[in-house]
């Protein structure tokens, strides 16, 4: 029943390509935290505009984020977009639809940082001569940011390991990518994705420590 | 000067202000006492054109505060006011949350920011505390930061909103002796407090607010040696157990 024999030398000597891999899966998670974040904080600021339509617009965006399958969100960037005759590359449409689950969750989170931050906070700021604007990025921004910042790497691993969804649509230039294409190509199945399985581990381990390390620095209050 | 004119504030079905009139000249020191919800507070939220008004005006130096076409950012610049939560910005340190409006709001470079926010902080006492956090001292010298922090902008007029009253009372001291000096060195000021020895002290005149009106103003020798209004008698009678 089981005489499988491992042939791990045979996956290590493809480490270099998977680790490669591995470069453009952090490459697309960086991205698209760092341009989700970005968004987030807009979708925050319409949130609170008091405006219809744009609170409208982050509450959508929020919902169809938070609430539909990762893997849709990115069918829908790469096929749902196609239908309409634009054609995006994999690396594009993996990025565009983790940065849009990323810019979801995210605005959620900021939306429960903001409740823990007094509105006095915000007076105190007015009262001082600062503009909304000002007393927003000077003075609630920075707590904001403080508080979601768990949430943030939280997000930041769930960006890494979403990466390999990214095969659905065509990626094998990311870790998962490389790996499904090395084990067509040598049959060590369950030794490349092992494998893949521990580098993953190991960068998410890394991303989470070096976080705790950031934090421990910016936040010194 | 400071000019409140038949000043009128409703929150909800509760008017809070019922036709306030009240002039402050410069280098005056007015306090208002009362009961609680009388208006004081509200009075002094309405004068900084944080809480809007119903009816009436509030002119500072001739400008009306709730006029459409007034810049509150710019009047704010003239008046500062310290709450009662003191409000400290938890994320900057002491010199930050002194240096960040001046900066920030009138543009000035850090090194005459942090010149102007060491001399105000040294002014308080905080002199040994610009790199701590505010989380790091205590409720009075928060407090007292607060006020630098409002310093810092160069106002005309300062407004205390019972910045004594979330104090445990051994902080009291401190922070009624740095609003002594401020108002010593001549800075126009109107302050609620609940500190009756205090505002017999350091006031030219003294207001009683009883239900939304001013009911009484006079210097505090009168006001506290001879209340006219039946409703300042019982008030301080009840302060004085």
């Amino acid at each position: 029943m089981f005489n499988y024999t491992f042939q791990w030398k045979q996956a290590m000597a493809r480490l270099p390509q998977m680790l490669d891999g591995a470069i453009v899966t952090m490459q697309v998670a960086i991205l698209s935290m760092v341009i989700g974040i970005l968004l987030a904080i807009v979708l925050t600021m319409f949130r609170l505009s008091g405006i219809r339509i744009l609170s409208a617009v982050a509450k959508a965006w929020v919902e169809i984020a938070r609430n539909t399958p990762a893997l849709f969100q990115i069918y829908m960037a790469h096929f749902g977009l196609g239908s309409f005759g634009l054609h995006l590359s994999p690396f594009l449409s993996i990025l565009i639809g983790i940065t849009f689950n990323n810019a979801g969750y995210l605005t959620e989170n900021f939306r429960g940082a903001l409740k823990a931050i007094p509105d006095t906070q915000t007076r105190a700021a007015r009262s001082l001569g600062m503009g909304a604007a000002g007393a927003f990025r000077h003075v609630v921004l920075p707590q904001m940011l403080r508080i979601s910042f768990l949430p943030m790497t939280n997000q930041m691993v769930w960006a890494i390991l979403m990466t390999s969804l990214g095969v659905t649509v065509g990626m094998n230039t990311d870790l998962y990518g490389v790996t499904q294409d090395l084990n067509a190509l040598t049959f060590r199945t369950f030794e490349l994705f092992a494998l893949a399985a521990v580098i993953f581990y190991v960068i998410t381990k890394i991303v989470t420590l070096g976080a705790r390390l950031i934090a421990a620095r910016l936040f010194r209050y | 000067m400071i000019e409140i004119e038949h000043v009128r504030k409703s929150f909800g079905q509760l008017e809070v202000l019922k036709g306030i009139d009240l002039t402050v000249s410069k280098g005056e020191v007015v306090t208002i006492i009362g009961g609680s919800g009388s208006g004081k507070s509200t009075l002094l939220t309405c004068i900084n054109g944080l809480e809007p008004i119903d009816s009436g005006r509030i002119l500072i130096d001739g400008t009306e505060v709730h006029a459409k076409s007034t810049d509150l950012n710019k009047l704010r610049r003239k008046v500062g006011i310290v709450f009662q939560q003191w409000n400290a910005f938890p994320h900057l340190t002491v010199l930050e949350n002194v240096t960040l409006a001046p900066r920030k709001v009138l543009g000035m470079a850090r090194a005459e920011a942090e010149e102007i926010a060491v001399r105000q902080l040294t002014h308080v006492g905080l002199g040994d505390k610009l790199k701590t956090y505010p989380g790091r001292l205590s409720g009075g010298q928060q407090q007292r930061m607060a006020i630098a922090r409002a310093l810092a902008m160069s106002p005309e007029y300062m407004l205390f909103d019972e910045v004594t009253s979330a104090l445990d009372p051994q902080l009291v001291g401190e922070v009624l002796d740095t609003l002594k000096m401020l108002a010593q060195e001549g800075m126009t000021m109107i302050l609620v407090t609940h500190e009756m020895a205090f505002a017999r002290d350091v006031s030219d005149r003294v207001a009683f607010f009883h239900q939304g009106v001013m009911a009484e103003i006079g210097p505090p020798q009168q006001i506290f040696g001879d209340p006219q209004h039946p409703e300042t008698r019982k008030f301080l009678s009840s302060t004085r157990q």
